[in-house]
Formats: C-alpha cells, sequence, structure tokens
C-alpha cells in the first residue's frame, strides 16, 4: 500500500455539551447502529490502508471499548493493523498530546518504522465516505507537499468554527485562515491531509524544536506559503458532528431518502463493531412515521421522525418526536420526548415529558431500572 | 504442541430436512433462516460457545455451501480459536471403500481421527435442527455424577404425544431401564432429543465395533449397543424452550412464538445470546405510512407499508401501501406496493411485484405434497419472482422467475405447485 492512516480521535468539544460528559467526541454514536470513527475506519478499509494509527487522548474509555477489536474492519492483519496510542507517561517530562502536531510527534515511531511513501490524516468526528486513493492520485498529479481536502459550503453556512481557504485555479490554497470571526470564504478545510511521510516526518522534528503544537496553525498555515500546498475539492455528503445542532442535524440527515441510499445502499459498507443483539420488535399499539430503528429495541408507543439507536425500550402510550434515543434507553410508559436528544443508558420514567423549547434538549436521567 | 479438550461437540449437519420442501432445495436444513436474521443452526453453535465447548465439529453432506459460508471459521460464535475451533467435516475420499455418510453415527465414525486429534474426555453429540438454549455444561456434570458412560438429553412431553419419539424409561435416579422407539403405548414421557454426551472411550469402541453395520444409526444401533453392553445410560431432563422445526408448520410456528410479548423463547436477554453472521449493521427505516404491530425486523430493512404478526427478515423491502400479515419474509425480500401477503413464507431475495394478493381463497390441499404444503401457507422458494396483480391461493409453492404468462387470468388457485426451472440445473 501506498499510504499508512492517522485517526486524530483525541478530541474534545465544549460544544457537546452534557454528550461530552460520557466520550470523545469520536466515539459519539451515528445513525442508529454507527459509532463516528466508523466512518474514518471504513473509509481507511476501502482505501486498502492497512496501517491505521488512533490518536486518542480526551476520555477515551468508550472510543477503546468500541476499538477493543479491529477485526470489524478487517485490521487484524498481520501486515498493518490498528495502532492505538494514548498519552503515556515514562518520566517527568512526558506530556499530554498538546495539539494534533504534538499527538504525532510523539509518536513519530509509528512514521518512522512504516515503510509506505505517504500518510493519510483525518479526524475521527466527521461522517463521510471517500476514497484516499483519489487525492492521493490528485496529490501526485499536482505534485502537492501537501493536499488539504476542501469542500464548498452553502453562502449562509456557518464557517467559523472551521478553517477556510482560498484557492487560485489550479487547486493550490493561497490564503488559509482558522476559525475566522468575519468569513471571507466559504471553502472550509474537512480535515482530512495527505503528506509524505518523509516530509511529514520532518515538519513534526522542525515544529518540536520550536515548541509548536498544533498541525493547521504551526505546519498547514505556517507553510503555506514555502509549500505547495492542494486543496481536493469533496463534493459527496460531509458532516462534522462536533456539536450539539450539528450532531443532531447530522442524524437527522439519514431520514433523507438520498443520504441513506448513499451511506447503506451504495458501495462500500460502512463497517461497525457487530453487537450481536436479536431483531427490533414491535408490540401492538405501535405507530411510526419517518424514523430509523436499530436491533435489539422494543418499542410499544409512537415514534415519528426520530432516530432510535440500539437497544431502546419504549413503553405503552409514548411519544418520540423530532428525537435522538442514544443506545440502551429505557421509556417508561405514557412519556412525551420532543426535539431531544436522550443520553444513552437513561432511564426515563413512566409519565414524564421532555421537550426541548428554543432548540435541542439533552436529556440526562439516571433513573433507576428494575431489569427482569 | 500438546492438545487436550476435556468435551468437543459433534453437530450433525448433513441432512436435508426434505419436509421443510422448497426452503432446503438448495441448503442444508441448519442454515435454513429463522427468527428473522438467524440461522437454524445458530442455536446449537451459541449453545457451544455459552457452554465453554470450544471445539466442534460440523458434519455436513447435503447441499453444505450456504452452510459453509455462513459457518466460516467461526468467527460469529467466537469459534475461530487457535487450537480447537469450528472445523467443517465433509464426507472425503479414501483409499479404498470411499463412502458418504450413511447415517448419523456412520458420520462420526469417519471422524474418529478428528475426534482423537484432541484427546477428549467425553464427545457431545448434537443435530443442527432445532431451537433452544441448552447449558451443555451442566449436562456434563450431571453425566459425571452418575458415572454415566452415556447421557441423552430429553424432555417430558404430553402422553398422547410420546409416540411420536423415542422414550426413554427410567428408575428414580435417572437411570436408563429400556427404551423405545416411536412406541404405540408408551410407558413413559421423556422424549429423546438427540442430543448425547459420551465417554469418549465407549463410543469409540460403540463405533469401531459396528462400523460394517449399514447406516450406522445412533438412536438405531449405537445406544442398544451400549445398553446392551451394561454400560450405564443416564437421562438428563430439560426443561426449557425446546422446538423441532422439521416441518413447515412447525417452522412458521416456531417463528410466531417469537413476536408474543413476552416470548417462551426470549432473544432479548442479555444471558445467553444467540450468535449470528451479521450481514448488515443497517438500521431499519420506516416510511410515513408503514407501521409495524407483533413483529420483530432484521436489520436495513424499509417498511413503507404496514405489517402485522410476522418475522421480517434482513434488507427486507415492504413497499407503500402493502399488508403483510402471519408471514415470514427472509433476508433481500422485496414486496411491491399495494400487495396483500397472509401466511406467506418467503426464502431468500424473493421479489413480489406491485398489486398482488398472496394465501387468500379456498382451502384445498397442495396438489403435489399435501403433507408439506398445507395450514394454508404459501411457501415461495429462493430468488422466485412473481408478477404484478396477480392472485395466488393457499397451500401453494412457487419457484423460480414466473411471469405472467404462468398465472392464467391472473390467477393461481389454491393447492397449486408453481415449479419454473431456473439456469441451474
Amino acid at each position: 500500500m501506498r499510504a499508512v492512516g492517522i485517526i486524530l480521535a483525541g478530541g474534545n468539544s465544549k460544544r457537546m455539551k452534557e454528550l461530552s460528559r460520557k466520550r470523545a467526541v469520536c466515539a459519539m454514536p451515528v445513525a442508529g447502529s454507527y459509532r463516528s470513527i466508523d466512518f474514518a475506519l471504513s473509509n481507511m478499509e476501502h482505501s486498502r490502508i492497512q496501517k491505521v494509527a488512533v490518536l486518542t487522548q480526551y476520555n477515551s474509555r468508550s472510543l477503546n471499548e468500541h476499538l477493543a477489536s479491529s477485526k470489524w474492519w478487517d485490521f487484524g492483519r498481520k501486515q498493518g493493523g490498528l495502532f492505538l496510542f494514548t498519552p503515556s507517561f515514562a518520566d517527568a517530562s512526558s506530556q499530554w498530546y498538546r495539539g494534533t502536531a504534538d499527538a504525532i510527534a510523539q509518536n513519530i515511531s509509528f512514521l518512522k518504522t512504516s515503510h509506505e511513501p505517504y500518510v493519510v490524516i483525518t479526524s475521527g468526528d466527521c461522517v463521510y465516505k471517500m476514497d484516499y486513493n483519489d487525492v492521493l492520485e490528485y496529490h501526485m498529479e499536482k505534485r502537492a507537499d501537501i493536499t488539504v481536502v476542501v469542500k464548498e459550503m452553502p453562502e449562509n453556512f456557518n464557517v467559523e468554527r472551521y478553517g477556510t481557504v482560498q484557492m487560485d485555479a489550479d487547486g493550490r490554497i493561497q490564503e488559509f485562515v482558522e476559525k475566522p470571526v468575519v468569513a471571507q470564504f466559504n471553502t472550509i478545510s474537512c480535515g482530512i491531509y495527505v503528506i509524505r511521510r518523509r516530509l511529514l516526518i520532518e515538519f513534526l522534528e522542525k515544529s518540536m524544536e520550536e515548541n509548536r503544537y498544533d498541525l493547521v496553525q504551526d505546519i498547514l498555515i505556517r507553510y503555506r506559503g514555502l509549500k505547495r500546498i492542494y486543496g481536493y475539492k469533496l463534493h459527496n455528503y460531509w458532516s462534522n458532528i462536533a456539536t450539539v445542532e450539528d450532531y443532531y442535524r447530522t442524524n437527522m440527515d439519514f431520514l433523507n431518502p438520498e443520504i441513506r441510499d448513499y451511506f447503506f445502499k451504495q458501495y462500500p459498507d460502512v463497517h461497525s463493531k457487530v453487537a450481536d443483539l436479536p431483531p427490533a420488535k414491535y408490540n401492538v399499539g405501535v405507530h411510526i412515521r419517518n424514523s430509523l430503528l436499530s436491533s435489539g429495541c422494543i418499542v410499544n408507543g409512537t415514534v415519528e421522525n426520530s432516530v432510535l439507536f440500539q437497544q431502546v425500550y419504549v413503553g405503552n402510550n409514548c411519544v418520540i418526536r423530532n428525537s435522538l434515543i442514544l443506545n440502551d434507553v429505557y421509556i417508561g410508559d405514557n412519556t412525551i420526548i420532543e426535539n431531544c436528544i436522550v443520553e444513552s443508558g437513561d432511564t426515563i420514567q413512566a409519565n414524564s415529558c421532555y421537550k426541548g423549547e428554543n432548540g435541542i434538549r439533552i436529556v440526562v436521567e439516571k433513573g433507576e431500572r428494575y431489569t427482569i | 504442541m500438546i492438545v487436550k479438550k476435556e468435551m468437543i461437540a459433534m453437530l450433525l449437519a448433513g441432512g436435508q430436512g426434505s419436509r421443510l420442501g422448497i426452503l432446503t432445495s438448495n441448503m442444508a436444513k441448519p442454515a435454513v433462516s429463522f427468527g428473522g436474521k438467524y440461522r437454524i443452526i445458530d442455536f446449537p453453535l451459541s449453545n457451544c460457545i455459552n457452554s465453554g465447548v470450544d471445539t466442534v465439529g460440523v458434519l455436513t453432506q447435503y447441499m453444505p455451501l450456504r452452510l459453509n459460508t455462513h459457518v466460516g471459521i467461526g468467527i460469529p460464535w467466537d469459534l475461530d480459536k487457535n487450537v480447537g475451533g469450528v472445523t467443517v467435516l465433509s464426507p472425503y475420499e479414501k483409499i479404498s471403500h470411499t463412502d458418504w455418510y450413511t447415517g448419523t453415527a456412520n458420520a462420526i465414525y469417519q471422524n474418529l481421527t478428528y475426534m482423537e486429534s484432541y484427546n477428549p474426555d467425553y464427545v457431545l453429540i448434537l443435530s443442527g435442527d432445532h431451537i433452544y438454549k441448552m447449558d451443555y455444561e451442566s449436562m456434563l456434570d450431571f453425566h459425571k455424577e452418575n458415572n454415566a458412560e452415556v447421557t441423552i438429553a430429553v424432555m417430558p412431553v404430553p402422553k398422547e404425544e410420546a409416540s411420536r419419539f423415542g422414550i426413554m424409561i427410567t428408575d428414580e435416579n435417572r437411570k436408563v431401564v429400556d427404551f423405545e422407539e416411536k412406541p404405540a403405548h408408551p410407558r413413559s414421557n421423556l422424549a429423546s432429543m438427540g442430543i448425547y454426551i459420551f465417554n469418549w472411550k465407549t463410543l469409540r469402541e460403540a463405533l469401531v465395533t459396528n462400523k460394517e453395520q449399514p447406516n450406522l444409526d445412533f438412536g438405531k444401533h449405537i445406544i442398544p449397543y451400549c445398553r446392551d453392553k451394561g454400560a450405564p445410560l443416564y437421562a438428563y431432563e430439560f426443561n426449557g424452550y425446546w422446538k423441532d422445526v422439521g416441518t413447515l408448520t412447525s417452522y412458521w410456528e416456531a417463528n410466531m412464538e417469537l413476536i408474543d410479548i413476552v416470548p417462551e423463547f426470549n432473544l432479548y436477554e442479555e444471558y445467553w445470546k444467540i450468535y449470528t453472521k451479521s450481514t448488515s449493521n443497517v438500521p431499519q427505516y420506516f416510511g410515513t405510512e408503514g407501521t409495524a404491530e407483533r413483529t420483530i425486523i432484521g436489520e436495513g430493512t424499509e417498511i413503507y407499508g404496514r405489517v402485522y404478526n410476522s418475522v421480517i427478515g434482513c434488507d427486507v423491502t415492504i413497499g407503500e401501501g402493502a399488508e403483510v400479515r402471519d408471514s415470514i419474509l427472509m433476508n433481500g425480500t422485496r414486496v411491491g406496493a399495494g400487495s396483500r401477503l397472509y401466511k406467506v413464507i418467503a426464502a431468500e431475495n424473493v421479489t413480489i411485484g406491485t398489486g398482488t394478493v398472496l394465501g387468500e381463497g379456498r382451502d384445498i390441499p397442495n396438489e403435489t405434497r399435501s403433507d408439506i404444503y398445507r395450514d394454508g401457507l404459501v411457501t415461495l422458494g429462493e430468488e422466485t419472482e412473481i408478477p404484478a396483480g396477480v392472485r395466488i391461493g393457499k397451500n401453494v409453492m412457487i419457484s423460480g422467475v414466473t411471469t405472467a404468462d404462468d398465472y392464467p387470468n391472473g390467477m393461481l388457485e389454491s393447492g397449486r405447485t408453481l415449479v419454473k426451472e431456473g439456469d441451474v440445473e
């Protein structure tokens, strides 16, 4: 293979509010039966990248559990494999990952001992399908030093939490403004990069000497005049889930038939850890409209315009509308839930009512559950 | 390398199961879908790993391809082991007198070398025909406590049904004193479940001694031989759910029992999971007019119509305005918009056109196999296609790609059999 992969999965986001208490953003459940990182991992798999490092830091328990076996993405191979790098402390000089570049630099032996000429770096909190070989081809064709995957967003799209770029006619990046207060361009970086392995090692070693730790600020922006940095335009679906609103919208996007078809029916499949759950079960008095439901659910009530993740129990006379119910939630009888995200493992008492009035309400309820 | 397994299992999965009709036309019975996303063999295989039996020989003979691809190297059941795990054992050529597996015990006899290589103390004999959850380890404990040489799992059945089974007559310590095959006047109600634990030495000796017996069978030859020899035989009583799915009607009933509010056979317990090879992880989608009641549904299925009292597999599509009742639709089946289905068993990847009606009409017995296609069921073989707009009666079997020309006046009367030859013989 021509490249090794690196998935940046260490991030936390305050914008995920209560949802970030339990897990890193990359471990967020998405589209009923996936985790956010499954998309990046499946892309690696289908791009035939066999050696992949996942860099984790913040609250990685849930993510580690998900990645405990790499066989779901076919990485349990003699050649290559899945490498999990969490900060480790050897002596007094050991540090947490101080930034994306630092995270890779602290594991530079992964790069040094590889022999593949290229590195594909992606973040693990984006929902997309991509064959990285297309970017590699482009990268070589343009004789680029770094290629950044970019996406043109609609005029009204709020770019303030993204890196924005301006490219010339050839695709070379002229301007790169990280998290602009006033947006000048609406083409954003998707956080996916292709770079020669030796060049990346060189960049990282230099940055470490200068105590610079950020991939975007200290490498991309710093070297944009000196090096040939190109943008590769992505035209298909891509969505970052790192705020509550984006997370909610991304999940609701799967109710759209084109998007569902693109991810679920078109080659290649997105792979995830197999949960070995029984089929979903629908009892008497069920009404379901325009909703996704996952394995292991037991439904007795009404569900509309919602996504139910795995092993959700919905009691009698419940009404669930415009909501995301994450894994393993128990909802007691006669409960109304509207415009909410219900955190996984919750137990909602019977006869409750939760409504998001101005925007999405996050419900975290650790009620007592009696299991039979 | 030193290999030692206390107990290994031998799973008999070579039978055709002809009473399942068209469902086993191109796969062995243990490979037939069950309960939406499972196949029948998932139940004994899951029981094995849940009981701590990690070495399983699966004996195949009839139409093994589907079974082989399903079992693979045993990953879904965690039976991909460095030592042991699952091994598919098919009949093989020998220097002299090459044989098919001619009987249940003959199949085991032909694989003595396999069993020997694990140096076992006990061998568990299983069949791939039943839906149940059973802890073979507690059966082994019982076997050891009684210093038995052979233990036969039995279950109490109603007296009036006892004459359909092999019946064990035991003393108060559950020691088998006698047994009778399908007796007219049963002296006990303990029916053999076809599950045996043998001491390895006892089994090997019995198989070698009786190797010349044609169609060597456990029930007919090996168990009587062990009794006559005076080996201690014990009956291990099992009281859980155990369902034979040998006929289309019992297969349909067993599926329907899964949709009760709290089914007797509960797949939703955390303890004793049933594992299967997952083909898809995709959630299921309900359209704006879709609904389901008293139904279980597998991954990736899209429901735009209404489903009642049914068992639906993975990647099934039920079109707008369609109504499905009391039916079993296996993986990949597509039901056209506006169709009405009653008591249909559709094997995998069946395509039903729009506006059809299946399973309505008079109750006329099937013209070719009234013993199989009965009780009002409409049975559709794998990859069958039904054209749009046709009406199909009860007790019907259809297989192959059918077109409007096969349905005079757009009808197929109750009791008819319609088989269209495919590309393969």
